[in-house]
């Protein structure tokens, strides 16, 4: 840490008062941080407040969305952020994790550069950009094949079966998995690399083939950080709001099936917001924010603490 | 006590003592007569880094069931030839090896031959202990017989009872078999690599300077132990430690660097003869410390 | 004894029934790891291919010139353009000294402890989904004066660049040698000038790095716009008290319209738009990557 060299040093007589201010500066700006987060928070209970007044926990778990009857409740948002999410992380995670593995352990190095790069590429892409794609291309793409398919064999289990519109529940999780998928991976190969070579080593050198280095050295030492990568995915998917607004079909309810039109709380609060009236229904849109942003917040600590667990490792650097 | 050291042509002097005597020394042991397995014959032997040469034509043979020691100064290669013989510099890319191998006759660089196969004969310890910190004691001595499929819990129970045993752990661990690997202190967690590489039930036991990292008297217990293994394996050692080289050695093999930065070999002997009476100037200047 | 439970002797070291199956498992594992690599490739292909094709033959000069978005009559992006550059300027100019500071503050001054804490605030912050920021910006610049309006717009952008730009800093001030700090301050160079001339200037070029990345990103973001800027079909300039359009919300608008012609539009808007977050980030990697490589 370079502070102890500069605090001591500042007894230049005229530089003081610069210096004084400089330093205060820079601390009100980095404090500037930390208050937006606590502001952030407290903005949004503050004027979701009416809210929580009016119903109580019960909003979490209230079913109805009626702003003409003054009833609101958060559950068909909560259940279709949770469903997209799930399906995002069920399909993220393998791919990812394996990717991963891939561009760290087996790629060559003049392979794996160029893959890594285009991977982060496709996390810069902005969310409406691969929304639009998503509408036109991907959406109908998978109504007429992997949609299709799903229902021939698997119709016949309830949730997996009913009309397929493209647009709806499945074609969210899938974009919400092309979204995710640079995270996990970014993370996940990070950690990957951290683990000692000597580790490595120790299991080439009981014989064993590359994969087995890998499944039985390499990951079970990486794993909590992989794990931390899967839920900073997850919640990745939580918030994601223009992509899944413009594929999920913006349907109030529960959905039927998984390809059934639904909604998640932020492509609710993209729709509905600018239209709502103030007052109790911009209240309660606020509300849906609040739970959204404690669950997001609370993946990210409990992710952020997994993965620098691995990153900064037993023993110290 | 000072001794002297009279220049003299290298094909004919008289013994002279070139340390001062150091009760440790044994005679030589005679070959094992059983000693069928676990020879390894080294001829020509080239290693490549891309295009840099690191380790020059090495020729020497490594007895059965007696401890071989490779010694001289850092840098000279003696660790990267170490790993020749288990094919783990394969591990780093662009490395090449020119020249042969072999394990009891057969060429361990023969394209038919593979290299996980071989390391289950040809086990290795190295300088840090690196046992497997997700493991417990169990699942670490145990890990080379999972790869193999074999899950019967007696038969690894056995195994395991056997190899830790053998590694002088097993009092030491017996009642905390379920704990991590690394809750163990730096000495019992090289013992228990030990048992690891002896679980498989390999013919040859290589060590890349398997006491450097630990205290005096850990490293006493490493070389105890050493002693009582070469009855049942071959070892070979890479050490920088040349007491223990003398103390524990059946026949040394002294590697330099040549000016090209390759490292050769400049003699092998029995250890006796090594450090009592070297045919070669330069052994004798690093045995008796004139040069680090 | 060493070696008897051995098969002495050929294929003791060529392998075993169960070693084959190792092998062939081996070989399974890894292109089931090689696909996963190109599973994850192949959404990056289909999206720059499709929206590169539908994008261009979008493009035209109505597009970039013409404002107005009436119904499958015409019209273009330009307002939006004309509001991206400024809403995401102002963004800058407001984030980056923020940005900056905080980032010196943390490398700098900050002691252990609260350095972590900071840096940790800053990673939960870039965790916050973005139209949450939107929200938060709504309840205290648009809401009590009952107006939406572009400056707004522009700080919900600043509060998601500021712990991009945040962390950059920290990083690359965390590269700069302690010895060059010593050498001026031994100078008897004053700690602010120290900070300011020498180490910031040493890590500027990283630093701008940082902020172009961050540039890229609130270019392209659309939920914190949508109750602050709100989007216009009118051509905004310096208005700031007023809505403005932004590309991202042109080509979200335009997505939702059930005319071919405004569908085109926003392809050719999202080929724009992709085609500077792209250039961005291909820049500020191959730069990196290459001064890394020195």
């Amino acid at each position: 840490m370079t502070h102890i060299t500069l605090s001591a040093r500042s007894w230049q007589g005229s530089g003081r008062l610069a210096d004084i201010t400089f330093r205060g500066s820079s601390r009100i700006a980095a404090s500037a941080l930390v208050a937006l987060l606590i502001l952030i928070g407290v903005l949004l209970f503050a004027t979701s407040r009416l809210t929580w007044e009016t119903f109580g926990l019960s909003f979490v778990t209230g079913q109805t969305w009626d702003p003409v009857a003054g009833v609101f409740g958060a559950l068909p948002f909560l259940v279709g952020t949770i469903l997209a999410a799930s399906i995002a992380v069920i399909f993220a995670a393998p791919i990812g994790i394996f990717t991963a593995i891939y561009l760290s352990e087996l790629a060559p190095r003049r392979l794996a550069t160029p893959l890594t790069f285009m991977i982060e590429l496709l996390a810069a892409i902005p969310s409406v950009v691969i929304g639009l794609w998503g509408v036109f291309i991907l959406a109908p793409f998978l109504r007429l094949t992997v949609e299709a398919w799903i229902v021939s064999v698997f119709g016949w289990i309830p949730f997996l079966g009913g009309p397929t519109y493209g647009i709806g529940l499945f074609s969210a999780g899938v974009i919400l998995t092309i979204m995710i998928l640079p995270t996990i991976v970014t993370i996940s190969r990070e950690v990957i690399q951290a683990v000692p070579g000597s580790q490595r080593e120790a299991m080439f050198a009981l014989g064993a083939t590359r994969w087995e280095v890998i499944r039985r050295a390499v990951i079970p030492f990486a794993r909590s950080g992989i794990i931390g990568a899967v839920i900073l995915g997850l919640g990745r998917a939580l918030g994601e709001t223009m992509a899944v607004t413009m594929v999920i079909g913006n349907k109030d309810a529960i959905p039927a099936s998984l390809f059934d039109q639904t909604q998640t709380i932020a492509s609710k609060i993209a729709t509905s917001f600018s239209e709502a009236s103030v007052g109790i229904e911009t209240s309660s849109l606020i509300a849906l924010g609040l739970v959204l942003l404690v669950l997001t917040i609370i993946m990210n600590v409990v992710a952020r603490l997994l993965v620098w667990r691995v990153a900064e490792p037993v023993g110290g650097r | 006590m000072t001794t002297e050291l009279r220049p003299a042509p290298s094909t004919d002097r008289p013994p002279v003592p070139v340390m001062p005597p150091a009760p440790a020394l044994a005679p030589a042991r005679p070959e094992p007569e059983d000693a069928t397995t676990g020879r390894i014959e080294i001829e020509a032997l080239n290693v490549y880094y891309g295009a840099f040469r690191a380790v020059r034509d090495i020729s020497m043979t490594v007895k059965p069931h007696a401890i071989t020691a490779i010694i001289g100064p850092s840098g000279c290669g003696k660790s990267t030839f170490l790993r020749t013989l288990n094919r783990m510099h394969e591990l780093i890319p662009q490395t090449r090896v020119e020249g042969s191998v072999r394990l009891d006759g057969e060429d361990v660089y023969d394209p038919s031959v593979d290299p996980v196969a071989l390391r289950r004969v040809v086990g290795m310890v190295f300088q840090r202990p690196n046992p497997f910190p997700t493991m417990s004691i169990y699942d670490n001595v145990v890990a080379g017989l999972r790869l193999t499929g074999r899950h019967r819990a007696a038969e690894l129970d056995e195994v395991m009872e056997r190899s830790l045993r053998r590694a002088a752990l097993w009092d030491e661990v017996k009642d905390k078999l379920k704990s991590s690997g690394v809750s163990l202190s730096g000495g019992q967690q090289q013992r228990l690599c030990i048992a690891r590489a002896l679980a498989v039930d390999p013919e040859v036991i290589l060590m890349d300077e398997p006491a450097s990292a630990l205290d005096p008297i850990a490293t006493l217990r490493i070389e105890e132990l050493m002693a009582e293994l070469r009855t049942n394996y071959t070892i070979v050692i890479v050490t920088h430690n040349m007491q223990q080289a003398s103390r524990i050695s059946d026949y040394t093999a002294f590697f330099t660097m040549g000016p090209d930065r390759s490292g050769y070999l400049v003699e092998m002997d029995s250890t006796v003869q090594i450090f009592t009476n070297p045919k070669q100037q330069l052994t004798e200047d690093y045995v008796s410390g004139r040069f680090g | 004894m060493a070696g008897a439970t051995q098969a002495i002797g050929a294929g003791r070291l060529t392998g075993t029934r169960a070693a084959s199956r190792r092998t062939r498992t081996d070989q399974l594992m890894r292109s089931v790891a090689a696909l996963a690599a190109i599973a994850c490739v192949v959404p990056l292909a289909a999206v720059l291919v499709f929206v590169t094709l539908n994008g261009i033959s979008a493009l035209n000069v109505d597009l970039l010139t013409k404002a107005s978005r009436a119904q499958g009559i015409g019209g273009g992006a330009f307002a939006a353009i004309l509001g991206t550059v400024q809403m995401v300027g102002l963004a800058t100019i407001i984030a980056v000294p923020f940005g900056v500071l905080a980032g010196v503050y943390v490398n700098e001054f900050a002691s252990r402890r609260s350095g972590r804490a900071i840096r940790f605030a800053a990673d939960v912050l870039v965790g916050v989904p973005s139209i949450l920021i939107g929200v938060f910006v709504f309840t205290f610049l648009v809401l009590p004066f009952k107006q939406y309006n572009a400056f707004a717009g522009s700080v919900a952008l600043a509060v998601i660049m500021l712990p991009v730009i945040m962390r950059t800093t920290e990083e690359i001030l965390k590269l700069v040698p302690v010895s060059l700090r010593e050498a001026s301050l031994a100078l008897g160079i004053p700690t602010w000038r120290t900070v300011l001339s020498v180490v910031l200037r040493t890590g500027l070029p990283g630093i701008l790095t940082g902020i172009m990345l961050a540039v890229a990103r609130a270019a392209g973001e659309t939920a914190p716009l949508l109750f602050t800027a709100l989007g216009s079909q009118l051509v905004n300039v310096g208005g700031f008290n007023k809505p403005m359009d932004a590309l991202p919300l042109f080509i979200y608008v335009n997505a939702r319209q059930p005319f071919e012609l405004q569908n085109q539009q926003a392809w050719g808007a999202a080929f724009l738009l992709l085609l500077f977050v792209l250039v961005v980030n291909i820049l500020v990697r191959t730069r990196t990557a290459g001064r890394r490589a020195q």
